[in-house]
């Protein structure tokens, strides 16, 4: 599983495509590799996740409620939009990913495929 | 056994993470705390009844976050746990922030503390801190 930010194609898809790199952790055990992605502000319906090839996309638009004429004054979080794509490698079943969203932070399992899970292999002694 | 994996990541990638990432990093003069981006990141907003504080902080038991008005400093204080990770998981990226954190942020001198509302929804608290009444803007009639 690795990082694949792609750079943009042109300066135009630059602006309509800006995100934010949202922090991830990512770990991996003997079954599978949980990632964890903090997207705060997104709601649930505006977080999509998709597998295309081997590539993962998460892809969520931050919906704050401000009141109208609302004038910031001071920015941290500059863009409405985050987005992150990891290439899984083949040993990964994209088929059986599971997901969770609660209070911003996105919580993915993705487990190994059976043929890739690990075997005891018991040495015979002769 | 807890460990990071040590073989580096694909350069080029990296490369291109930082290209993105580096007009957010130096934006205007580091803060006197260090790094720039603490935890949680807060926007700051007004309007002329109003001053709106968002912090994005998500992944917390809204309970166990601890907002305060004090002399008209906000203080933001509360604890993010580290995801459970099993004795034979390996961590390839650590980049989330776990611990304890505290921000602060001084408000304007007309604001009402008895009237403050602090929200927590989708990982993002919004306080919102109304300004006294008598110090709004109002159009002045002339006779």
């Amino acid at each position: 599983m690795s990082d694949t930010n792609q750079a943009p194609k042109s300066a135009d898809a630059t602006r309509e495509d800006a995100a934010l790199l949202p922090p991830v952790d990512v770990l991996e055990d003997a079954a599978g590799i949980t990632l964890y992605a903090d997207l705060p502000g997104v709601p649930k319906d505006r977080l999509s996740l998709h597998v295309e090839a081997d590539v993962l996309t998460i892809d969520g638009e931050v919906v704050l409620e401000a009141p109208e004429g609302m004038e910031l004054t001071h920015t941290e979080v500059g863009l409405p939009r985050y987005r992150r794509q990891f290439t899984l490698s083949k040993e990964l079943d994209a088929g059986k990913v599971k997901a969770s969203f609660e209070h911003g932070v996105l919580t993915l399992r993705i487990p190994k495929a059976e043929h890739a899970q690990p075997r005891r292999i018991e040495v015979q002694v002769l | 056994m807890y460990y990071r994996s040590m073989f580096p990541r694909d350069l080029l990638a990296e490369l291109e993470r930082l290209q993105r990432e580096v007009p957010q990093t130096v934006e205007p003069g580091p803060s006197i705390r260090g790094q720039k981006r603490g935890y949680p990141a807060l926007n700051v907003g007004g309007t002329p009844n109003a001053v709106e504080i968002y912090a994005f902080a998500p992944g917390l038991d809204p309970a166990t976050l601890d907002v305060q008005l004090e002399k008209g400093i906000l203080t933001i204080a509360g604890e993010r746990k580290a995801p459970d990770v099993s004795e034979q998981a390996t961590v390839h990226i650590g980049e989330r922030f776990a611990g304890r954190f505290r921000r602060v942020v001084s408000l304007p001198d007309d604001i009402d503390p008895n009237s403050i509302v602090a929200k927590y929804r989708n990982g993002v608290l919004h306080v919102s801190v109304q300004r006294r009444e008598e110090t709004q803007p109002r159009r002045i009639s002339i006779q």
